[in-house]
């Protein structure tokens, strides 16, 4: 073993088996990378494209057009609406699911999962069937003024259904590893219930609060198809963005739709990282 | 451990949670689905022969096909991008990671317009495709286009969430004990896939037979011709055959509610249960 | 068959954990890389095996170099801190894995699957999945596993880390008994420096990615090769001394070192290196603050004049323990230390 005192890299000879070592997962990655590149970057690049096509200043008059403007207004303050109710709602879901025993606790487990699986657009029917103006109670409620199909309270409930698991699964990986002692502990050092909430139980689930509610108001942003079903589309005061560009896109004005979806895409980018990161730090409190 | 601590709501704040929460779903959830039953049940005659008609049955068994369709595809390529997001470390690796998730972000409409961008009059790929022969839109192809794009994230992401979760000792091992990578892949890595794999099919499943705005843009819902199961229910809605939209509604959410049902038994055997 | 270590260096970012390492190990050696925790030894053992590359360096295994030969070509037999025994598979095919994937035949891999189950005394588990097993079973089935295609070399990181103190003595003596059977050579990574003496022929203590000494266990003991070892082995008094024309003293304790002429020192003084003793005229350096049974040994502490603190160990019914009580002036004698220059 005296040869070994040269002391080369030892690089030197073995690259070439280095490399066939390398190929594979460099092969997997790359077609992995491609793929991903060309089923959604590019189509999505070729929308940016298409919206910008007629210069800015065309774009900007897209979107400021009154119906499209209306349009995007309804969506977000129906989003915003949604996201409020689910943060608490969800919330009170995900407590009760991880701390509290009652009858029908595997049925709420199994209703919170069941809008992930439901088809959108089926949810939408399903109001349609329970307060369609054909239906019983919802020509009850019609004749008490009170519309909720084809009226904004059907959006709202439209979209409640969509997205109701999203805040109960950010919070619910939370709360089971939060330790109940922490609760035990807060109440032997003095601290009211009231106290004991805001300063031992909410600081670590806040953040999953958040990203559950910023990934409802994303959601209902993009929600078409059960909104399609329930809005009746009645321009300015039921169309919501994704509803106004496919009738955009059938009435055969691509160009417009497309700019108004690059404010849906812009939001899109912006709220999907923002999850992410909330995600991480929720996640990261768990220490 | 929270599991052994569940206790009963006991104070009238707490009852009155539980009581406030049990009720909103029901009428958001329950209540619309007894529905929709109890309205389908009512016109059984007219359901049955709404949806006996032959576009009926050809939307059901386009929907199964591409579900079929997006299932094989996205399966592997769920498998191949999860060992890459799971097990190699390089440069751009966050951006692939954020990219696969962005299908759940974006409407399904603007899917749709983003491949009429791309293969549409005047688009990247137009010239291409016209010369290869290929018609995308309003045919076949924008279906399959369509319902591919939006269930990217589910298979890839339970992958990584199991790779992660079962680190690479076992891998190294083979790898000490004379295993090539691909004696290592099927032998040691693939038998601990065998859930995530099963879980991320039926989400696969799941949202490839309920996607809607993705198909109605692309595909233009040509009856007997592009139109799936969930634009079905769409164009019948429009032409006021509520009983064939209502059934073909059904038929979606039981098969939804069945997914479901496998998806929860396959999460309690590999201990995620919620 | 042996193996050579030359001049191994390794990075992660900014941290040099290997630093110009370089040892051999004789063929059908036991050998314990002995240090602190981040002190690179399983790092090391990771580049011998090839599932770490090195920054520069070279490993020979009988002759041949390796650095560019793939894990799966080294014929290394690898046991890891955790076991990572193949979950989906059962003892059996666990052991055969390494045989299978090189195609022994079928015939051939249930003889030996059969011996080593035998010899590890696992046998009637082989239909058993590794959630089955207890702890120090799994460490059996992960040696089985390893040695099943006969490796020209065995590496063990923290084979006993996770099994409860009991069964780590106990596979502890039937490692090295097994060790006596096979002479396999292998090569094994512990932070436990009983672990180290108990199971190895020769032992390589390493801080900080270097090797700070590299010899048999009692001469690790007896000649420390640096302040780090004579610090690490064993429970140890570090005193500042200084050297007085020959005579070297820590405060009004002499100590029994060879003139260094160096003047400020630093003197490690191992527990059982020490006498103390009652000083019942009221003279002696020091007073005994407390008196801690510690089982079969008492552990003395005291803090000689001046303040500095020092301890002993005596055995329980040591005579010398007569008057040693809490607040006793002590005598004190160094039997044997070691010094060096205080940096």
């Amino acid at each position: 073993m005296t040869e070994a005192a040269s002391t080369s890299a030892p690089a030197e000879l073995p690259r070439a088996a280095r490399w066939l070592d390398r190929a594979g997962p460099l092969a997997l990655r790359g077609a992995f990378a491609a793929y991903l590149l060309l089923w959604i970057a590019l189509p999505l690049a070729a929308l940016v494209a298409k919206g910008l096509g007629q210069g800015p200043a065309a774009a900007w008059e897209a979107i400021s057009d009154k119906t499209a403007l209306d349009a995007l207004r309804l969506s977000i303050t129906t989003g915003l609406v949604a996201a409020i109710v689910n943060g608490v709602v969800g919330t009170a879901i995900a407590w009760m699911l991880v701390r509290w025993e009652f009858p029908g606790r595997t049925a709420v487990a199994w209703l919170v999962d069941l809008p992930l699986a439901i088809p959108t657009l089926v949810a939408g029917i399903l109001l349609v069937a329970l307060y369609g103006p054909q239906t019983w109670l919802g020509g009850t409620l019609e004749g008490f003024g009170i519309e909720i199909v084809f009226a904004q309270p059907g959006i709202i409930m439209a979209l409640l259904f969509v997205t109701l698991p999203f805040v109960v699964r950010t919070v619910e990986p939370i709360l089971v590893e939060l330790d109940p002692a922490e609760e035990e502990a807060s109440n032997t050092l003095g601290a009211t219930r009231f106290q004991t909430f805001t300063r031992v139980l909410l600081p670590p689930i806040l953040p999953a609060m958040a990203a559950g509610a910023v990934q409802t108001f994303a959601r209902c942003v993009a929600e078409f198809g059960s909104v399609a079903v329930v809005s009746g589309n009645i321009p300015r005061h039921t169309l919501t963005a994704p509803v106004w560009i496919q009738g955009e896109v059938e009435a055969g004005n691509p160009d417009g739709a497309a700019a108004v979806s690059l404010v849906l895409l812009a939001l899109a980018l912006v709220l999907h990282p923002l999850s992410g990161v909330l995600i991480r730090t929720a996640g990261g409190r768990r220490g | 451990m929270a599991e052994s601590r569940r206790v009963r709501p006991e104070t009238p704040l707490q009852r009155a949670i539980a009581v406030g929460v049990l009720l909103y779903l029901g009428a958001v959830l329950v209540v619309p689905l007894l529905a929709l039953a109890w309205t389908a049940a009512r016109q059984a005659g007219k359901v049955v022969e709404g949806l006996s008609q032959p576009d009926a049955m050809h939307a059901l068994r386009m929907s199964a096909i591409l579900a079929v369709i997006a299932v094989v595809v996205n399966g592997t390529v769920g498998v191949v991008g999860g060992l890459v997001l799971a097990r190699q470390r390089f440069f751009g690796r966050r951006v692939l990671d954020s990219l696969v998730d962005l299908p759940m972000a974006l409407s399904p409409v603007m899917i749709g317009l983003a491949f009429i961008a791309l293969v549409g009059r005047g688009g990247w790929l137009a010239p291409m495709l016209d010369a290869a022969g290929v018609s995308v839109l309003f045919n076949f192809p924008g279906l399959v286009v369509g319902t591919v794009f939006v269930t990217i994230p589910f298979t890839v992401r339970e992958i990584v969430l199991v790779l992660d979760e079962l680190g690479d000792s076992e891998e190294q091992a083979a790898a000490t004990l004379g295993a090539t990578p691909w004696q290592t892949f099927w032998r040691v890595t693939m038998p601990n896939l065998r859930g995530a794999l099963e879980i991320g099919v039926t989400l696969t499943l799941a949202r490839s037979l309920g996607e809607f705005g993705a198909v109605l843009v692309l595909g233009g819902a040509i009856s007997q011709k592009t139109q799936t199961a969930t634009t079905f229910i769409h164009a019948a809605m429009e032409e006021r055959q509520q009983p064939a939209a209502y059934g073909m509604a059904l038929i979606l959410a039981a098969i939804s509610i069945a997914l479901l049902a496998f998806l929860r038994s396959r999460r309690r055997a590999h201990g995620q249960e919620s | 068959m042996g193996i050579q270590v030359n001049h191994l260096v390794k990075s992660f970012g900014a941290t040099r954990v290997v630093n110009d390492v370089t040892f051999t190990v004789n063929p059908g050696e036991l050998v314990a890389l002995l240090g602190p925790s981040g002190g690179g030894k399983s790092t090391i053992l990771r580049i011998i095996a090839g599932l770490e590359s090195s920054d520069q360096g070279e490993v020979w295994l009988d002759n041949e170099r390796v650095d560019h030969l793939h894990t799966r070509d080294r014929r290394i037999g690898f046991v890891f801190q955790h076991y990572a025994l193949f979950r989906h598979m059962t003892v059996a095919d666990n052991i055969a894995f390494g045989l299978d994937v090189r195609g022994v035949p079928k015939e051939k891999q249930r003889k030996r699957v059969g011996d080593l189950l035998d010899l590890m005394g696992l046998s009637g588990l082989d239909g058993r999945l590794p959630a089955q097993l207890s702890g120090g079973q799994r460490q059996r089935v992960a040696l089985a596993r390893a040695l099943a295609p006969e490796p020209r070399l065995l590496l063990l990181d923290e084979p006993f880390g996770a099994v409860d103190a009991k069964v780590r003595e106990e596979l502890r003596r039937w490692l090295r008994n097994l060790h006596d059977e096979f002479h396999t050579t292998s090569i094994f990574v512990t932070h436990d420096q009983e672990e180290a003496f108990a199971v190895s022929d020769r032992v390589l203590i390493l801080n900080k990615g270097r090797v700070e000494q590299d010899a048999a266990p009692l001469d690790v003991l007896d000649h420390p090769a640096t302040e780090f070892v004579a610090r690490f082995v064993g429970e140890v008094n570090v005193l500042d001394a200084v050297d007085k024309d020959g005579a070297v003293f820590a405060g009004p304790l002499s100590v029994p070192v060879t003139a260094t002429g160096a003047g400020k020192l630093h003197v490690v003084v191992r527990a059982y290196d020490l006498k103390f003793w009652h000083a019942e005229d009221g003279q002696g350096i020091a007073t005994a603050r407390r008196v801690v049974p510690l089982g079969d040994r008492v552990r003395v502490d005291a803090e000689i004049d001046g303040g500095v603190p020092i301890f002993a160990q005596f055995p329980r019914r040591s005579s010398l323990l007569r008057g040693v009580e809490p607040g006793a002036r002590l005598g004190i004698e160094v039997t044997h230390a070691r010094a060096w220059p205080a940096p």
